[in-house]
C-alpha cells in the first residue's frame, strides 16, 4: 500500500515552500488592490480611428490625467485607470480625447468608486473570509460530533482551508508585482468559493476517516487515515479534474471581466484538493501523536538534508 | 422496483415542466419571457448613492426618508423611460439604482439624482425701495413667504405646494418650449399673496440653488405659473424632476459602474459558450472513466442543468456573468456527487455484494459525505450573499445565489436522478452492460 501519511513531512515542505514565498511577497509588496478596495476609476475605451497606447497616454496628460494607468487590451480598447471622478469630468475627458485625437471615443465600460465604498468593501471582504471559515468550524465540528475530540477535525479542515488562502493570495501577491493583477471584489468572492470547494474535499476524506474508524479500524490512527486517503484518492481527482475542465473552458473564453476570478478558482482548486490530500487529514495525526516536540527539531534535521 | 417508476413519471414530469418554463415563447405567464440578465450581460449603469441625512426632515426618521427617496427615483427613473429599473436601499445611507439599457447615461444621473427643490424667491430690499447687491453686483434673493390660508402661519413657497401634473407646453407666439405648472390650493394662495406684493418687480424660480428664470411680475397670478428660458430637454427633465417630488436629501455618487450593451452581450456569449464547452468537457470525461454509468451521469447531469436553468427562470434570478460562472462550478460540484456515487458502488461490488445491495449501499455511504461537503458549501454561499448584499456588489450576489441553487438541485439530481436510473437499468436487466459491474473480476 502507499505510504502517504508517512511522508507528510515532505508534503508539509512542499506546502512551505509555496507559502512562504507567498507570505515574504505579501508581507514585503502586499496585494495589489484594485478600485474595489482604495478608490477610483476604472474605463474601457474604443476608438473609431487607431490610436496607440503613449498617443493616448500623452493625452491624457495634456487634459489633466498625468497619473492616468493606461493598458491595451486583447480586443485593440484601452482601459484607463485614474482617480475617481465626476460624472462632468469624465464627460470633459471623452470630449477632450475627441477633439485632441481628433475621433470619435466610446465608453464600453466605466467604473467609479469613492473611498467611502471602496474602505468598506476592503473590511467586508475581510469579515466575509473570517466568518466563513468560522462557520465551517462551527459545521464540522457539529458534523463530527460523535467522534472522539470532534474540534479537532473542525480546526484541522480550517487549518487546511488557511493554507490554500495563503496559497491563492501569495500567489496573487506574487502577481501583482510581477504581472500587475489586481485584487477586486470578485477576488474575494472567488476566493471564498475557493475555502467552500477546499472543505468540500477536505470533508470527503474526512468523511471516510470517520467511517473506516467507526467500523473498528484497521491498526493505529496513521494506517487509517492512510486507506482512507488512498480510498478517496480517485474521486478527489475526478471531482478537481472534471471542475478544472469547466474552469479553464471559462478562463479562455470567458471573456476578461471573469479572468482573474476564474485564476483564483484555478489555482484553489488545485491548491484545495492538495491540501486535502496532503495537509488536512495529516495534521489530524500530527495532533494525535502530538509531534509537536518532532516538529520543532525538524528544522535542525531539515539543514543536515537527510529523510 | 415500483417506487423506481414513480420516481421516473415523477422525474420526467419535472424535465417536462422545465423545458416548458425554459423555452422561449411570447407568453408571459410565470415570466417566461426570458431570462432576467444582470446590467453585465445587456448593458446598463449600476448607481450607488449616498443620502446626506444630516439635511434630513427632523420630524422624520432616517427609514422613512430613505423609503420616501427610494420611491420618488423610481417615479423618477419611470418617467425617463427606463425599463426594469432596480432600485433598492442598501444599509443605512445607501441607495443602489440600476439603469438597464439606456443611452444617456449622464442624462439619466441628472434627473434621478437631483434634489429639485423648486423655490420662488423674491430680490431683497432696502428701506428706500433699492434692490440689495452682494459684493459682486449680484441681486439677493430669499425664498418669498406669506401668509397660508389658516391667516396665521407664514409659510415659504416652494415645491412642495405643486400639484404633481407639470407638462412642457409650447409658447404659442414665440413657439419655445416651456413649462406650465400647477399650484395646489395652499400654493395658490401664497403664490397670490407673493405675486401681488411684487407686480412689477422680479421674482425668480430657483431649482436646487441655482436660479434658473427671474421674471417681472405682470399681475397678480393664482394656481398656475410657467417657467420659460429653458432648452426642451432641460424642460422635459424639469417635468420628470418636479412630478415625482423634490428628494428630501442630497444624494451623492460613490459608485458607477457603465457597461456598454455590446459589451454586455459579448460576455454572455462567450460565457454561454465556454459552460457548453465546459459541460460538454464533463460529459466526455464522465463517460469515458465511468462508461454506462457515466452515460447515466451525463443524462442527469443534462436534466440538471435543465432544471437549474428552469428555477433561474421562474424565481427570477438575474444572472450575472459571475452568476453564471456558480452555475458552471455547480455543474462541476453535481458531478462530484455523481463520483462520489460511483466510487462507492465499485467499492460495494468490489467487496462482493450484489449489484442491487451495492446500490443501496453505495448510495447510503455516499450520502454523509455529499450532505456534509455541501453544507460547507452553503455556508459560504451564505456569507457571499450576505458580503453582497450589505457593499451593494450585485454580481457577487449573483454568484452565491446560483451557486447554492446549483448545489441544492444537485443533491437533488444525484440522490433522486441518478439513482433512480441506475436502479431502473438494473431491474430492467440491463446489468450486464453496466461496466462497474466488471470491477468485481478485475479485482
Amino acid at each position: 500500500m502507499f505510504d502517504i501519511v508517512g511522508k507528510r513531512y515532505w508534503f508539509f515542505l512542499l506546502s512551505a515552500l509555496i507559502i512562504i514565498p507567498g507570505i515574504i511577497s505579501l508581507a514585503v509588496f502586499g496585494l495589489k488592490p484594485s478600485i474595489d478596495f482604495k478608490s477610483g476609476t476604472s474605463m474601457t475605451l474604443h476608438f473609431s480611428t487607431s490610436v496607440n497606447e503613449s498617443q493616448l497616454r500623452s493625452t491624457l496628460a495634456d487634459i489633466g490625467y498625468k497619473e492616468a494607468i493606461v493598458q491595451r487590451t486583447g480586443e485593440g480598447d484601452f482601459i484607463v485607470r485614474l482617480s475617481e471622478i465626476s460624472t462632468e469630468q469624465n464627460q470633459q475627458l471623452l470630449s477632450g480625447l475627441n477633439t485632441t485625437l481628433d475621433t470619435t471615443t466610446e465608453q464600453k465600460d466605466l467604473s467609479v468608486i469613492s473611498p467611502a465604498v471602496a474602505s468598506q468593501t476592503a473590511r467586508n471582504a475581510v469579515i466575509a473570509v473570517f466568518v466563513a471559515a468560522l462557520g465551517i468550524l462551527a459545521y464540522i465540528t457539529f458534523a463530527f460530533r460523535k467522534m472522539p475530540k470532534p474540534l479537532r477535525w473542525g480546526t484541522c479542515a480550517v487549518a487546511a482551508l488557511v493554507h490554500d488562502v495563503l496559497v491563492v493570495t501569495g500567489i496573487f501577491s506574487i502577481l501583482g508585482w510581477a504581472a500587475g493583477i489586481e485584487i477586486d471584489a470578485m477576488f474575494i468572492t472567488g476566493m471564498l468559493t475557493v475555502v467552500g470547494f477546499s472543505v468540500h474535499d477536505t470533508i470527503v476524506v474526512f468523511d471516510r476517516i470517520r467511517e473506516n474508524l467507526s467500523r473498528g479500524g484497521r491498526g493505529n490512527l496513521e494506517n487509517v487515515v492512510n486507506s482512507s486517503i488512498l480510498q478517496t484518492v480517485t474521486r478527489s481527482l475526478n471531482t478537481s479534474l472534471t471542475v478544472l475542465f469547466v474552469l479553464l473552458a471559462l478562463f479562455v473564453l470567458g471573456g476578461a471581466t471573469i479572468h482573474n476570478f476564474t485564476l483564483v478558482l484555478i489555482i484553489g482548486i488545485i491548491t484545495g484538493t492538495y491540501s486535502s490530500i496532503f495537509s488536512a487529514s495529516q495534521l489530524l495525526i500530527v495532533w494525535e501523536n502530538r509531534e509537536w516536540g518532532r516538529f520543532v527539531s525538524w528544522i535542525p534535521f531539515l539543514r543536515k538534508k537527510k529523510a | 422496483m415500483k417506487r423506481d417508476s414513480y420516481f421516473l413519471i415523477f422525474i420526467l414530469i419535472l424535465v417536462g415542466l422545465a423545458l416548458w418554463a425554459i423555452l422561449p415563447t411570447d407568453s408571459t405567464r410565470l415570466g417566461r419571457n426570458g431570462f432576467q440578465l444582470g446590467l453585465d450581460l445587456k448593458g446598463g449603469t449600476h448607481l450607488v448613492y449616498q443620502a446626506d441625512l444630516s439635511k434630513k426632515d427632523p420630524s422624520q426618521t432616517d427609514e422613512q426618508v430613505m423609503a420616501a427617496v427610494k420611491a420618488k427615483i423610481e417615479r423618477r427613473a419611470n418617467s425617463y423611460g427606463v425599463t426594469e429599473p432596480l432600485i433598492q436601499i442598501s444599509g443605512e445611507k445607501r441607495i443602489v439604482v440600476e439603469l438597464p439599457g439606456i443611452t444617456d447615461v449622464d442624462a439619466a444621473i441628472n434627473i434621478i439624482g437631483q434634489v429639485a427643490q423648486m423655490e420662488i424667491r423674491e430680490a431683497h430690499y432696502d428701506s428706500n425701495g433699492n434692490p440689495v447687491l452682494d459684493a459682486e453686483g449680484n441681486t439677493q434673493w430669499f425664498v418669498a413667504s406669506a401668509l397660508g390660508s389658516d391667516g396665521v402661519t407664514q409659510k415659504e413657497l416652494t415645491g412642495k405646494y405643486l400639484k404633481p401634473n407639470a407638462q412642457v407646453v409650447l409658447d404659442q407666439t414665440t413657439n419655445r418650449p416651456q413649462v406650465a405648472f400647477e399650484w395646489n390650493d395652499e400654493g395658490a394662495v401664497l403664490f397670490k399673496a407673493i405675486t401681488a406684493r411684487n407686480l412689477n418687480k422680479p421674482i425668480s424660480i430657483f431649482l436646487d440653488e441655482t436660479n434658473i428664470e427671474t421674471a417681472n411680475v405682470q399681475n397678480e397670478i393664482g394656481a398656475k405659473g410657467v417657467i420659460t428660458g429653458l432648452a426642451l430637454k432641460d424642460c422635459q427633465n424639469l417635468v420628470i424632476q418636479l412630478n415625482s417630488g423634490s428628494l428630501d436629501v442630497p444624494l451623492t455618487i460613490v459608485q458607477r459602474t457603465d457597461v456598454d450593451a455590446t459589451l454586455g452581450s459579448d460576455s454572455l456569449t462567450k460565457s454561454l459558450i465556454a459552460g457548453a464547452i465546459g459541460i460538454g468537457i464533463v460529459i466526455a470525461f464522465m463517460i469515458f472513466y465511468y462508461h454506462l454509468p457515466g452515460v447515466i451521469a451525463a443524462t442527469a447531469l443534462l436534466i440538471y442543468s435543465a432544471l437549474v436553468l428552469a428555477v433561474y427562470k421562474l424565481i427570477p434570478v438575474t444572472l450575472t456573468l459571475p452568476g453564471i460562472a456558480g452555475f458552471i462550478i455547480s455543474v462541476g460540484m453535481a458531478v462530484d456527487a455523481n463520483v462520489l456515487i460511483f466510487e462507492r458502488l465499485k467499492e460495494e461490488l468490489r467487496t462482493g455484494r450484489t449489484l442491487h445491495r451495492a446500490v443501496d449501499e453505495g448510495f447510503r455511504r455516499a450520502w454523509p459525505a455529499i450532505r456534509d461537503s455541501n453544507i460547507s458549501t452553503f455556508i459560504t454561499c451564505a456569507i457571499l450573499y450576505w458580503f453582497g448584499s450589505t457593499f451593494g456588489a450585485f454580481m457577487v450576489k449573483g454568484f452565491a445565489l446560483t451557486l447554492f441553487l446549483g448545489v441544492a438541485i444537485s443533491m437533488f439530481s444525484a440522490v433522486v436522478i441518478t439513482r433512480t436510473f441506475i436502479s431502473l437499468l438494473i431491474g430492467g436487466g440491463m446489468v450486464k452492460g453496466l461496466s462497474i459491474h466488471e470491477v468485481k473480476k478485475n479485482v
